[in-house]
C-alpha cells in the first residue's frame, strides 16, 4: 500500500491509538471533568495514557495524550508531524504556537531548543492549568503562555517587532477550528509574522467539505503549499516556508535531526520523503472552491457535510 | 383596515433586523476583538441598553399626534444610521483597537459606536406601534401582546435565519445591505399605506 517503511515500533503506536479511540478497551478512570468558559475539559487516564479531551457527548476529540512512563514520546500522529517544520529551520530561535492543548509540542520544542523563545497562545486559562497539572507544562521566561484570543494576540503581535521561525497553528475547539482563525485576513496576519526564514506549519482535518475552501483559502495567502499527509493519520499538516529548500537539504537537515527527535517518536526521515513527493503532487481539492474570508467563514457549518 | 396588518409586518420586520444585525456583530468584532465570551458579553449589553433607551424616547414620540408617516420615518432613519457600520466598522474598529488594549472595553467601545445608534432608533418601533394600534383601554393590554408577540417572533426568524442560512449563503456586508434595504422598503410601506389612507378618507 505504501512505499515507505512502517516500523513495528510505530506498528505498535499507531494500534495504541486505535485502542485508545474504542476507549472500552481499556479501563478509564476520570481524573478530572469540568466546564470551563469554552469547553467541557476532561483528563482521562486510559491505559498506560493520559489524555486531555474536549466535549465527550457524541464524539470525543482528543486533543493530547501522554505516556507518563515514557513522557517524551508523541503519542499522536498530527504531534509528530508537527515536528516535521524543523526540516525547514532547524535551529529556530523563536517559535509561535497557536492552540495549547496539553502542550505537547512546545514541551517538546523547549526541551529541544531551550534557548529558543517559544510564545504559545491559548484562550482558555482551564486547558492551561490542565497543561500544568497533568502533561507537565512549565511556563518560564523562554516558554510563554498567553492566555488569550489568538485573533486579538496576533492583530496586536504585528505591532510588536518579534518574528518567528516557526508558526504553528494548532487552535482547535469541541468542533473544529474557531471560525475567525480560518479566513485569509488571519492567515495574512500570521504570513507577516514569520521571519525572512521561518515556516508556518498548520494542523487541519482532510474529510470533510471543509477541505477544499480551506485549502483554496491557504493557498490565497501562501500560495502552493506542501499538503502534507500520513496513512496512519486523518491530519492533514499545511506546511508554508518562506524558502522553498532542495531535495538535497532537506534529507541532510532530517539525517542530522534524526537521533535527537527519536526519543520523540518522530521519524522525521521518513516524514523528509514524504514531503519530498507531496511537493511533487497536483493540489487534490477543487482550486475554484469559495476562500474564507472574515466576511465570509460558515467553516463550522460546512464541516458536517462529509467529503 | 389596511393600516393593522401594515403595522404588524413593520414590526415583524424591525425585530428581524435586529437579532440579524446582533448576531453579525459577533463576526463583525471577531477580528479584532475575537470570539470569547465577553465579546458576546458587550454585544448583548449595548443592544440591550440601546432598545431600552429607544422604548423610551419611543413612547416619547409616539404623544405627540402619532401617525403611521412618523413611524415610517423611524425605519428610513435606522436604515440610514445602519449603513455607516459596512463603511466605516473596519477604521473605526482599528482605531479602538489601537487606544484600548483590554479586549473587554475595546469590544464594548467597539460596539456601542457601531450598533448603539441603530439600535436605538429600531427600539422605538415596538411603542410606537403600541400607540397607533390601541384604540381603546380595554384592549390595550391584549394589542400590546400581541405585538411583542410579533415582533418578537420577527426576531426568532431573524436570528435564525442570520446563524443557520445567510451566513452560508452570503457576505456580513451582503447582509447587512439587505438588512438596509428591508429597513427602507418597510418605510416606503409605511408612507405608501399613509397616503393610501388619508386618500380614502378624504373621499
Amino acid at each position: 500500500m505504501n512505499d515507505y517503511k512502517i516500523s513495528s515500533g510505530y506498528l505498535r503506536l499507531a494500534l495504541c491509538c486505535l485502542l485508545l479511540l474504542s476507549s472500552h478497551a481499556w479501563s478509564d478512570r476520570i481524573l478530572q471533568d469540568k466546564y470551563s468558559l469554552y469547553n467541557r475539559i476532561v483528563v482521562k487516564e486510559t491505559g498506560d495514557f493520559i489524555c486531555l479531551l474536549f466535549d465527550v457527548r457524541r464524539d470525543p476529540r482528543y486533543q493530547s495524550c501522554i505516556n507518563p512512563k515514557r513522557p517524551k514520546t508523541m503519542v499522536f500522529p498530527y504531534a509528530r508531524m508537527a515536528m516535521a517544520s524543523l526540516l525547514f529551520v532547524p535551529e529556530p530561535s523563536t517559535i509561535l504556537v497557536i492552540g495549547l492543548g496539553g502542550g505537547t509540542i512546545p514541551i517538546a520544542l523547549n526541551e529541544l531548543f531551550p534557548a529558543a523563545i517559544i510564545d504559545t497562545v491559548e484562550i482558555d486559562p482551564a486547558v492551561v492549568e490542565v497543561a500544568k497539572e497533568y502533561f507537565g507544562l512549565k511556563p518560564s521566561p523562554q516558554l510563554i503562555v498567553h492566555t488569550q484570543d489568538a485573533r486579538v494576540w496576533t492583530k496586536r503581535a504585528s505591532h510588536r517587532t518579534t518574528k518567528y521561525d516557526i508558526i504553528l497553528l494548532d487552535a482547535f475547539n469541541g468542533e473544529y477550528i474557531p471560525e475567525h482563525l480560518m479566513t485569509q485576513e488571519f492567515l495574512k496576519e500570521i504570513q507577516a509574522l514569520l521571519s525572512d526564514r521561518g515556516v508556518m506549519i498548520s494542523n487541519t482535518f482532510a474529510l470533510s467539505d471543509l477541505y477544499s475552501h480551506e485549502s483554496a483559502t491557504y493557498a490565497s495567502v501562501y500560495g502552493a503549499f506542501i499538503n502534507f499527509k500520513i496513512a496512519e493519520s486523518n491530519n492533514r499538516m499545511i506546511i508554508a516556508p518562506v524558502n522553498a529548500l532542495d531535495d538535497k537539504t532537506l534529507r541532510a537537515t532530517a539525517a542530522a535531526l534524526k537521533s535527537r527527535l527519536k526519543p520523540y517518536a518522530v521519524p522525521i526521515t521518513r516524514y523528509a520523503n514524504v514531503i519530498i513527493k507531496a511537493r511533487k503532487r497536483k493540489p487534490n481539492w477543487q482550486q475554484d472552491a469559495r476562500i474564507f474570508t472574515d466576511q465570509f467563514s460558515p467553516a463550522n457549518l460546512l464541516q458536517g457535510k462529509k467529503r | 383596515m389596511l393600516v393593522v396588518p401594515v403595522i404588524y409586518i413593520l414590526a415583524f420586520t424591525g425585530g428581524f433586523v435586529i437579532m440579524s444585525m446582533e448576531l453579525l456583530g459577533g463576526r463583525v468584532l471577531a477580528p479584532y476583538f475575537g470570539n470569547s465570551i465577553y465579546v458576546w458579553g458587550s454585544i448583548i449589553t449595548v443592544f440591550m441598553a440601546s432598545l431600552a433607551l429607544g422604548y423610551l424616547f419611543g413612547g416619547k414620540l409616539s404623544v405627540r399626534e402619532p401617525t403611521l408617516k412618523k413611524f415610517g420615518y423611524i425605519f428610513l432613519v435606522s436604515a440610514v444610521l445602519l449603513y455607516p457600520l459596512i463603511l466605516f466598522a473596519e477604521p473605526a474598529m482599528q482605531w479602538i483597537f489601537n487606544r484600548i488594549e483590554d479586549p473587554r472595553y475595546g469590544s464594548l467601545a467597539a460596539a456601542s459606536v457601531l450598533f448603539m445608534i441603530p439600535t436605538i432608533i429600531l427600539g422605538m418601533i415596538s411603542p410606537y406601534s403600541v400607540r397607533l394600534l390601541v384604540d381603546n383601554i380595554e384592549t390595550s393590554g391584549q394589542i400590546a401582546g400581541r405585538l411583542y408577540f410579533v415582533s418578537t417572533l420577527g426576531s426568532a426568524l431573524g436570528t435564525l435565519a442570520t446563524s443557520f442560512y445567510f451566513v452560508l449563503w452570503f457576505e456580513v456586508n451582503q447582509i447587512l445591505t439587505y438588512l438596509t434595504l428591508a429597513l427602507v422598503v418597510m418605510s416606503i410601506l409605511a408612507a405608501f399605506t399613509h397616503w393610501r389612507v388619508n386618500k380614502s378618507t378624504s373621499i
